[in-house]
């Protein structure tokens, strides 16, 4: 990554213009052009820099809900439970983390209603008990990391 | 905010991002069947009502050398976290912070933080600056460092808006 796209990637984290042109915008701010700024964006997007550019939802906002499972599997299957878990449409993402519970994954659904089947199904397939860990209060939003 | 049929298709044509495309909302309107003004209208509303909570890029983490995140967890009686809370998610190293519930006896912690760093050890520098500025180094607490990250996308906003609750 060289300059510009530290630049971009720094000021791109939001308020990304509503606006005929968005991409225009910004290479003006940037004082580059609109070819450059969506050249740049496309090769981040390539090298897997960004994961997502766009809009980013409020799941429960729209009536929807995310919750935070955790599981203990057992060393010997990680690799097949990680497999069913991630075939969950619902699994939004998945971590191994070095704890007793070594993973924990994101569950994003339609309808709160969901969880506790979408849970008991993983748990049916994998044999393994998830605990859930629902948010109750939310102390900060966004997720923003230096380039 | 009720979300009408027009709005799930939106979302629908939205999964996937933004086209990087020299007018990328006529280009999402042409897959769902609405016009430039209205995708742009519709976005704006979904802004002010909080149902798009950001709008830009999402990083990969990892891709940046941020290659070591922890989570970060606590058990804090119910009086002090709050406070805590409020300290740490103003820390520009913590990205996230929430209050979530025990499972005991299984798990005794109530609040959750992500600390990323590039590497481990300045995660545990910021871990115990955290703590001091928070003043719960006393607090039980753990550590939890990510080995493997499998999956990391945002919610199937499809999948989400097609759900009769949307």
């Amino acid at each position: 990554m060289d300059a510009l796209d530290r630049l971009l990637v720094n000021r791109l984290q939001g308020g990304f213009p509503l606006a005929e042109r968005p991409f225009a915008e910004v290479a003006r701010a940037l004082g580059t052009d609109e070819a450059t700024v969506i050249r740049r964006l496309a090769r981040l997007r390539e090298e897997g820099v960004l994961t997502r550019f766009g809009p980013l939802f409020d799941a429960e906002r729209m009536g929807g809900a995310v919750t935070l499972c955790a599981m203990e599997v057992p060393p010997a299957r990680f690799e097949e439970v990680t497999a069913i878990v991630n075939a969950f449409p619902e699994v939004a993402h998945n971590y191994e983390r070095e704890h007793r519970f070594n993973m924990w994954f994101v569950l994003a659904v339609a309808d709160p209603a969901e969880i506790p089947g979408v849970i008991g199904r993983i748990e049916r397939e994998t044999g393994l008990p998830v605990l859930n860990f629902p948010k109750e209060r939310e102390y900060f939003l966004e997720l923003r990391l230096d380039a | 905010m009720e979300l009408t049929a027009v709005d799930r298709r939106l979302l629908a044509a939205l999964e996937d991002g933004l086209p990087l495309v020299p007018r990328p909302y006529a280009e999402i309107g042409r897959h769902c069947g609405l016009d430039e003004a209205s995708v742009l209208a519709r976005l704006r509303a979904m802004i002010e009502a909080g149902v798009i909570r950001r709008f830009g890029l999402v990083l990969h983490h990892r891709a940046l050398g941020y290659r070591a995140n922890a989570m970060v967890v606590f058990d804090l009686p119910d009086e002090r976290l709050r406070p805590a809370a409020e300290i740490l998610s103003r820390l520009p190293f913590v990205t996230l912070c929430y209050r979530r519930p025990r499972r005991p006896p299984l798990w005794p912690y109530n609040l959750f933080c992500m600390i990323h760093g590039k590497e481990r050890r300045r995660v545990l520098e910021r871990v115990d600056e955290a703590v001091a500025a928070a003043g719960i180094a006393a607090a039980p607490r753990a550590v939890l460092f990510s080995r493997r990250c499998f999956k990391q996308r945002g919610p199937r906003y499809g999948l989400l808006a097609s759900g009769k609750a949307a």
